[in-house]
């Protein structure tokens, strides 16, 4: 189960509404080992596009260097899909190196409804988990 | 003296737990053959099929990314610190050529 401050369910939708039609994505970090996604970091989606998205390389290094220094780890990882349902695509799933994260998908195809749905994705194994906003 | 290698979680299976694991040599491709001695598969998990760095494997030396430096060819020198982190991608559209390292 995903426990998530609606401060920070907020910012990731705020995000991916901001970037609709292209992706958006980004981490919460989180005190290593917690499970606790606290601090919200928006990453820019090198790519720009409504189809893919790879967080900038050099920006990358910078904040994964941040949690390390803070004995942080990225609790959640989220990126949107912007025409499609919320669930985890087969380059998703091939690219998820993160076994002890939170993949969160935030679709934005309908402007009235937002989707936000949270996965662990292991070995390629997808299995969707309760999200609860607190 | 040697380079020394930040190893991401994910391939840590690879060094036996270690974080940090140290080489020798003068390209990134020569340093990463000398790591696969002692740590064998790590290479693999770097370097795709064709002999190329992997797409999805960012790979940096002093804090600049390799595919700014000429990839595989980079020069490295005693003291350097070379990272790994793996990309964090994915979207809606199948990529091609986009299976784990």
């Amino acid at each position: 189960m995903l426990r998530i401050d609606r401060a920070v369910y907020e910012a990731i939708i705020t995000h991916a509404r901001r970037d609709h039609p292209d992706e958006a994505c980004g981490i919460v970090a989180g005190p290593a080992g917690s499970d606790r996604p606290e601090r919200f970091v928006a990453m820019e989606n090198a790519e720009r596009s409504p189809t893919f998205y790879r967080f900038d390389s050099m920006e990358q290094l910078r904040v994964w260097r941040e949690m390390d220094d803070q004995d942080e780890e990225p609790i959640v990882i989220y990126h949107s899909h912007t025409a499609t349902e919320a669930y985890p695509s087969r380059t998703d799933i091939s690219l998820a190196w993160e076994p002890g994260a939170h993949y969160v998908l935030a679709s934005t195809r309908d402007p009235e409804r937002i989707e936000f749905r949270s996965y662990r994705i292991i070995d390629a194994v997808v299995t969707e988990e309760p999200v609860e906003i607190v | 003296m040697a380079v020394q290698v930040r190893v991401p979680t994910i391939l840590r299976s690879y060094t036996g737990g270690s974080k940090v694991v140290e080489g020798v040599g003068d390209t990134l491709a020569a340093l990463f053959i000398d790591i696969d001695s002692r740590f064998p598969g790590l290479r693999g998990r770097l370097i795709a099929d064709a002999g190329e760095l992997h797409r999805f494997v960012n790979i940096y030396v002093n804090d600049e990314d390799v595919r700014f430096l000429g990839g595989l060819d980079a020069k490295i020198a005693d003291g350097d610190n070379v990272t790994i982190l793996p990309a964090v991608a994915g979207g809606c559209a199948v990529m091609p050529a986009t299976s784990g390292v």
